[in-house]
């Protein structure tokens, strides 16, 4: 007889982790943070060229047509954002197509959280104060970076000034293929190779580590500004333990304009890569049109933050059911 | 064949990889923050047998290599290619070059099973059993009243592979040798 049928998490795991959550209620309920609940499927997508999302047609009151299911819920909370609702938390089922592994699951539980009001430097301190609440034995530092000291660190180049060809040389000696396998790819594919293969397993050994001043091209739903060198950065954060990318939090772009553009942008870099275009969300436009209170926000992902606190290898080992087994 | 994509990549899928046959071992997604996301990939040539690393952009593909592991025994050899049967009963014979045959050339024995890998029907490797009976052909004497605790001598087996074999063991016995380690297990 097949055991597949078991699930990937033992039952006690399952007690912990609930546990755990309990706990994070409990962060934001301490904090006057509303918790919400938003639906997994929308109008629009995520347009994030890097992301792939899961469509699913759905016969509505507008008849026949395709809904989206969510990369994260961030859409739907800046529309209650906008409506003035405050500061708002939501633990969310979200799914990525394709991102399955020792820590990715195709579907997984997103906590997000915005702060209406906040500046990044403030949600970044929120941030590490709920990971050391939820990891009560964690006594490490939280150590800030900045993304290009880090590449300055561990691989003695410059993410804003060194030449193409330096950053492709790096990436096809660091990820052992072929020359032409790079050949074609710009700067951020480079710099995406060497912080995943280089950079970030050696973040967050016995510290969190927060990484600041990302590339302006790297921004997503972030803001951009100027740093103290002079490049145009984007204002957002990623937080790292033990080499694993826990949170990404943002100063949230809130200019319906810049926004468009922005989707735009990803859906004709979708036509260039021949990938489908993703429909933008007409809802968030119009809601950042009305106006969205400026203020800071995160996405972290809890199954990782469980799989930590609980010392679990592989993500499966905290999922009720992994994606293989569903 | 067919094309695999970076998402299809599992243990023991066969793809073509630099135009060799490679069997893959492991796949781990790396995906950096918010960006592009890559696949680390653990690979073993089948040609050579070495284990090697390459990290691919996700979404990329490989071509599938037709391999096929096989049991087939052991037949003969006229000094430049060596003979085996498939044991499905078609009685079909396999040619195998003595580069493909490698190490297991030490370890043949008429009509004994063996793992045969063929690629686009051409045998790229051979496997012997994990356990295999031979005879000694030629070792130092026994000692008499020798046990098993105690030194070791070498003994060239009917195969031509040299193995270390307690004292007493005499030639003309068969024993049952370990062909992962090269080590003498027991008499057969």
């Amino acid at each position: 007889m097949t055991e597949s049928w078991r699930p990937t998490a033992s039952i006690e795991t399952l007690r912990e982790r609930a546990r755990l959550l309990a706990s994070v209620r409990r962060f934001f309920a301490a904090r006057d943070v509303l918790e919400v609940e938003t639906p997994v499927l929308g109008q629009g997508g995520s347009t994030d060229v890097h992301l792939v999302s899961l469509s699913t047609m759905a016969r509505t009151d507008r008849g026949h047509r395709r809904l989206w299911l969510q990369t994260s819920p961030e859409f739907h909370m800046k529309r209650l954002l906008a409506a003035g609702s405050g500061p708002i938390f939501q633990l969310a089922r979200s799914f990525r197509d394709g991102e399955v592994g020792a820590r990715h699951n195709l579907e997984f539980t997103m906590l997000e959280w915005y702060r209406p009001g906040f500046t990044l430097a403030d949600l970044i301190d929120e941030t590490t104060a709920l990971v050391a609440n939820i990891l009560p034995r964690f006594h490490g530092p939280v150590t800030h970076y900045r993304y290009r000291q880090l590449f300055h660190t561990h691989l003695a180049v410059d993410p804003f000034t060194s030449s193409l060809e330096t950053l492709r040389r790096l990436a096809v000696e660091y990820g052992q293929m072929p020359a032409r396998a790079m050949a074609e790819e710009g700067r951020d594919t480079c710099l995406d190779l060497l912080m995943g293969l280089v950079i970030e397993p050696q973040l967050g050994r016995n510290e969190l580590s927060v990484v600041v001043d990302y590339p302006a091209s790297q921004a997503a739903l972030a803001r951009r500004h100027q740093d103290a060198d002079g490049e145009w950065v984007a204002s957002r954060f990623e937080l790292y333990l033990n080499g694993i990318e826990l949170a990404n939090g943002y100063d949230e772009l809130t200019d319906a304009a810049e926004q468009r553009a922005r989707f735009m942008e990803d859906n004709a870099e979708r036509r260039r890569l021949g990938l489908p275009e993703v429909d933008m969300d007409e809802h968030l436009l119009a809601a950042l049109e009305h106006g969205m209170p400026e203020g800071a926000g995160v996405a972290l992902g809890i199954d990782r933050l469980v799989q930590l606190a609980l010392g679990k290898a592989r993500l499966e080992d905290v999922l009720s059911f992994s994606t293989p087994n569903c | 064949m067919a094309n695999y994509s970076t998402n299809e990549f599992k243990g023991g899928l066969k793809v073509m990889l630099d135009g060799d046959p490679c069997s893959i071992i492991e796949n781990e997604l790396v995906k950096p923050g918010k960006g592009q996301a890559f696949n680390r990939v653990k690979l073993r040539n089948l040609m050579t047998g070495r284990v090697g690393e390459r990290t691919f952009k996700s979404g990329d593909s490989l071509e599938g290599a037709d391999v096929m592991e096989l049991e087939m025994e052991y037949l003969y050899n006229d000094s430049e290619m060596w003979y085996f049967m498939k044991t499905d009963g078609s009685f079909e014979q396999y040619a195998v070059e003595k580069k493909a045959l490698g190490e297991t050339e030490k370890w043949l024995k008429e009509q004994v099973p063996y793992t045969v890998t063929l690629w686009n029907d051409n045998a790229i490797h051979v496997a012997p059993p994990n356990f295999i009976e031979l005879e000694v052909v030629e070792t130092d004497p026994g000692l008499k009243g020798d046990t098993a605790q105690g030194g070791s001598k070498p003994a060239t087996l009917s195969s031509g592979a040299v193995v270390r074999v307690p004292l007493f063991i005499n030639e003309g016995e068969v024993l049952k040798i370990d062909t992962r380690s090269g080590e003498y297990v027991s008499r057969a």
